[in-house]
C-alpha cells in the first residue's frame, strides 16, 4: 500500500490566544520510525495528542492510517498503540492482569507472554503495578500499548527520566518492534535518541517544523560539516590561514573540505615540525545542528 | 467480545482491584454497621425499625455517589481514564464497569445491613414489600451513580475530591430523614429536602420497611429520584472529563 501511515497538512492548534502549533506538514511512511524532536514547549505533545485523538485541532488535515483521529473511531483505535507521557494503569492489578485486560479490548491481540517478553516484564508478571519502580511502570505502559498488536505506535517521550542503561534497553525494545514492521512515531528532546532510533526525523521549534529528513541529511544540510581537533606542543603556534578556533588547550577547525584541510594541516605540521597531538576528525553531531536550528528560531 | 460480556469482564477487574485494598473494603462495610451500633445505643432497639432502612439509604448513597465520585476523580488525575480513552474500549463500557461494581457493592451492603438489623435488633424483614423495595433500590443506585459521575467533573483535582464529595452529600443526608427525623424541622427546610433525591429515597424505604406490601409502589418518590437520575446523566455528559487536571 502506498498510503502513508500519517499525513498532516497545515495543522494548527491554538489554546486561546496562544498558538502552540502553527501550520505543520508531515508525512510518515508505513514501517518507518519517525521522531519529532524539539525542546520542551515546542508543540511536540500537542501534535502527537492530536494524532492520537486526545486533542482537537484548530485547523488542517490529519490522516492516521486513512482515518481522521478527531472522530474517535473504534476502527482506528484497534490499530494504534499509545504510550502517553504519564503512566496510567490500575495499581492494584498485576502486570499480567493489566495486559490481559487491555488485550481483551482488541479484535486480534498479541500473545500476552510475547508482550511481556518483548517489554522485559516477564519476571514481574505476577507483581502488582503498585510495587514496581518508575522505569518498570513505563515498561508496563509500553506493554499495554502493544497488547492489541498495533500497526502504529505513538510514544510521547518514552525514555524521559530513565537512567542510561534503561534507555539503551528501551531503544533495543523499540528497534525490535521496528524490525517487526511496526510504524513508530515518537517524540523526544534527546538528539541521541532520535539519531539512534529514527529513520527520519523532524525538528520542531515554536510550533513549526524547522528541518526534516534523515539524521545524515540534517547534518549534511549545514555547511562546514567536519570538525578537526588537535593539540600542539608548547610554544608552537598555528598560522591564521587555517581559520582555527582556540579552545583552552586544543585547536578546532570546521571545514566542508576535510581532505584538503587535512592535507594542508599535516603538510604544515611535518614542515614545522610539530606533532598534532590527539588528532581527531569527526562529523558534526546532530546535537550541534539541532541547537543551531532551535536557537535560530528562539532568536527570531 | 459483546458489550455485555466486556462490561461483566470490567466489573470483574474492578472487583479484583477493590478487594486488594482490604482496608478500604473493610471500612466500606464496617462504617454503616458502626453507625447502626451507635444509633442502637443512643435510641434503643425500639428505633431499629427506623434506623435500619436509614442506614440502608446511607450505605447505598456512599457506595455509589461518594465512592464513584472519588474513584473516578482519582483515576482521572492518575491518567487512567485517558489511557483507556486511547484503546478501542467504548467509554460507556468502562464507566459501566465502574457503576456496575459500585451497585453490586451497594446491594451487598443492603443485604448485610438488613440482616444485621434483623439478627441483632429483631427488625422484621418486610417480605411483602420486597419487589417494590428492589425497584426503589435499583432506581436510587442508578441515580446516585450518575450524580457521582457528574460531580466528579466538577472536582478540580484528586486532592479536593473528599472535601467536595462530603460537602455535597453530608448536609443532604442530615436534612433527609436519614440521621435526624425531620418532624421538628421548619417548613422551608422540609421543602428544600423534598426537592432533593435522598429524602424521597429514605421516605420510600422507611414506608416499605414499616408497612411492607400495604405501602404499595411509591411512585411519587420513584419519580423524583428518577428525575434526579436524568439530571445526573445530563450533568455527567456535560461535565465529565477524561483528561487529568490540576
Amino acid at each position: 500500500m502506498n498510503e502513508p501511515a500519517i499525513e498532516l497538512r497545515g495543522l494548527r492548534k491554538s489554546y486561546g490566544p496562544l498558538e502552540a502549533v502553527r501550520g505543520i506538514d508531515l508525512r510518515v511512511e508505513r514501517g518507518e520510525v519517525f521522531a519529532l524532536l524539539g525542546p520542551n514547549g515546542a508543540g511536540k505533545t500537542t501534535t502527537v495528542e492530536i494524532l492520537e485523538g486526545h486533542r482537537r485541532r484548530t485547523a488542517g488535515d490529519v490522516s492516521v492510517l486513512g482515518h481522521d483521529p478527531g472522530r474517535n473511531e473504534r476502527a482506528l483505535k484497534e490499530r494504534v498503540g499509545i504510550v502517553l507521557q504519564q503512566t496510567g494503569v490500575d495499581e492494584y492489578l498485576t502486570v499480567r492482569e493489566v495486559v490481559e485486560m487491555v488485550a481483551g479490548y482488541y479484535p486480534r491481540p498479541r500473545d500476552i507472554d510475547e508482550v511481556l517478553d518483548l517489554t522485559g516484564m516477564a519476571d514481574q508478571a505476577s507483581q502488582r503495578v503498585k510495587k514496581l519502580s518508575g522505569g518498570q511502570k513505563r515498561r508496563v505502559d509500553l506493554a499495554v500499548a502493544l497488547a492489541g498488536d498495533p500497526e502504529l505506535l505513538f510514544l510521547d517521550e518514552p525514555t524521559t527520566g530513565f537512567d542510561p542503561s534503561a534507555r539503551r534497553q528501551a531503544w533495543e525494545t523499540l528497534r525490535g518492534l521496528a524490525r517487526l514492521g511496526k510504524t513508530i512515531f515518537l517524540t523526544t528532546h534527546f538528539m541521541d535518541e532520535a539519531q539512534a532510533l529514527a529513520d527520519r526525523l523532524a525538528v520542531i521549534a515554536n510550533g513549526t517544523i524547522v528541518a526534516s529528513g534523515s539524521a545524515d541529511e540534517l547534518i549534511g544540510a549545514v555547511n562546514a560539516t567536519t570538525r578537526i581537533r588537535f593539540r600542539l606542543p608548547e610554544a608552537v603556534e598555528l598560522p591564521d590561514t587555517f581559520g582555527a578556533r582556540r579552545e583552552v588547550s586544543a585547536w578546532e577547525i570546521e571545514t566542508d573540505e576535510p581532505t584538503r584541510t587535512l592535507h594542508e594541516l599535516t603538510e604544515w605540521a611535518l614542515g614545522a615540525p610539530a606533532e598534532l597531538i590527539d588528532l581527531e576528525v569527526s562529523r558534526r553531531s546532530l546535537e550541534d545542528v539541532y541547537l543551531e536550528l532551535t536557537a535560530a528560531v528562539a532568536e527570531a | 467480545m459483546s458489550g455485555l460480556r466486556l462490561t461483566l469482564r470490567q466489573i470483574g477487574y474492578e472487583n479484583r482491584a477493590f478487594w486488594r485494598n482490604p482496608a478500604a473494603a473493610f471500612f466500606t462495610f464496617a462504617f454503616p454497621l458502626l453507625f447502626m451500633a451507635i444509633f442502637n445505643v443512643l435510641f434503643g432497639e425500639r428505633a431499629a425499625g427506623f434506623f435500619t432502612p436509614a442506614i440502608i439509604v446511607f450505605g447505598v448513597v456512599t457506595a455509589t455517589y461518594t465512592n464513584l465520585a472519588m474513584m473516578v476523580t482519582i483515576a482521572r488525575d492518575a491518567g487512567v481514564l485517558k489511557r483507556i480513552r486511547g484503546t478501542p474500549l467504548p467509554a460507556w463500557i468502562y464507566l459501566g464497569g465502574k457503576i456496575g461494581h459500585s451497585v453490586a457493592i451497594a446491594f451487598l451492603l443492603v443485604v448485610i445491613v438488613a440482616a444485621f438489623g434483623t439478627l441483632a435488633y429483631g427488625v422484621d424483614v418486610p417480605w411483602g414489600g420486597l419487589p417494590a423495595m428492589l425497584l426503589v433500590l435499583v432506581v436510587a443506585a442508578a441515580t446516585f451513580s450518575a450524580l457521582g459521575l457528574a460531580v466528579s467533573g466538577l472536582i478540580p483535582n484528586a486532592d479536593a475530591a473528599p472535601a467536595v464529595v462530603n460537602a455535597t452529600i453530608l448536609p443532604v443526608l442530615f436534612i433527609s430523614n436519614v440521621f435526624v427525623q425531620m418532624e421538628a424541622a421548619p417548613r422551608w427546610l422540609d421543602t428544600v429536602s423534598h426537592l432533593l433525591p435522598v429524602r424521597h429515597f429514605a421516605d420510600a424505604m422507611m414506608e416499605l420497611y414499616a408497612s411492607g406490601a400495604a405501602a404499595g409502589v411509591p411512585w411519587t418518590e420513584l419519580g423524583v429520584i428518577a428525575l434526579w437520575g436524568v439530571i445526573g446523566v445530563v450533568g455527567a455528559l456535560r461535565f465529565f472529563s477524561w483528561e487529568p487536571r490540576g
